[in-house]
């Protein structure tokens, strides 16, 4: 049996995700998206992640979603969607369904995870290889192993930034 | 002595991705899939910050920094192309984003 909590927040969590996929309002779905993402950063700190936790709430749920809901409002796009296929769809999902549940039936059968991980998480230490929570075991790997990745996402982060840059000046109504 | 297993966490995981996948497949509203899109991802670092913490190492976590990062840079030129797809076309509906159809 799992921890409570992690049941309470798995339930949230599948819930807003069950918003944000089945409602017709885009506001909404925005809505169960935050939703959804602070129950993620909630499974992370149960999973003794802080400072992802912490950077999901701020990155993902804050600023990212903003931005969602900044553009869903400037395109006005209310206007609730009708045509849709249920019956395909729902046949589409539960064959999906069939064939994933046959796939962690095996994984589970195979004894595979036995392998990966012993059934709880290992205690922790204050030894910077293995997990830690503090983010100074992030920015020590960060900073040495990790260091030409860092240096990739910001030149990756200033790419978008001219990318957005230059999309949204050239996009012209009709050209 | 109840606790929360490594299957726990992926079961989760494989149902969030699912759930993203499905609102991928039966929405129109681009902004929606879009932000579906962004569901499959948060579900995939959750699985793998589950596997960081069994195994006791900080590769997965780094990664999992590394995919919001990603993931912040790709909603923005993401989001920049839908809004200027929407100045072109007047719609962000998939339905009548059928150019290349005909």
């Amino acid at each position: 049996m799992p921890d409570p909590l992690f049941v309470f927040f798995a339930a949230l969590t599948l819930g807003a995700a069950g918003l944000l996929v089945l409602s017709r309002n885009a506001v909404t779905s925005a809505m169960g998206m935050i939703l959804a993402l602070v129950g993620i950063a909630a499974e992370f700190f149960l999973l003794d992640a802080y400072f992802l936790g912490v950077l999901q709430v701020l990155v993902y749920a804050g600023a990212v979603m903003v931005l969602f809901l900044f553009i869903i409002m400037l395109l006005n796009t209310d206007k609730p969607e009708t045509k849709y296929p249920w019956i395909k769809a729902a046949g589409g999902l539960a064959v999906f369904l069939f064939l994933s549940a046959g796939v962690v039936a095996l994984i589970l059968h195979s004894g595979a995870l036995d392998k990966v991980a012993g059934p709880t998480p290992p205690e922790l230490s204050n030894n910077p290889a293995e997990f830690a929570t503090a983010a100074k075991a992030f920015g020590r790997l960060l900073y040495t192993k990790y260091m030409l990745p860092l240096q990739m996402a910001g030149l990756l982060l200033l790419l978008a930034l001219v990318g957005v840059v230059n999309l949204s000046k050239d996009a012209k109504p009709n050209a | 002595m109840e606790h929360t297993t490594l299957a726990h966490h992926l079961l989760l995981a494989g149902l969030l991705f699912t759930a993203g996948l499905a609102g991928v497949i039966i929405r129109r509203n681009l902004l929606v899939v879009y932000m579906c899109l962004e569901l499959m991802l948060a579900a995939a670092t959750l699985a793998l910050v589950a596997f960081s913490r069994f195994n006791n190492t900080m590769d997965g976590a780094i990664l999992v920094f590394f995919v919001i990062t990603v993931a912040a840079a790709e909603v923005a030129v993401g989001l920049a192309l839908i809004v200027a797809l929407y100045r072109r076309t007047g719609t962000v509906s998939s339905d009548q984003l059928n150019t290349l159809c005909d």
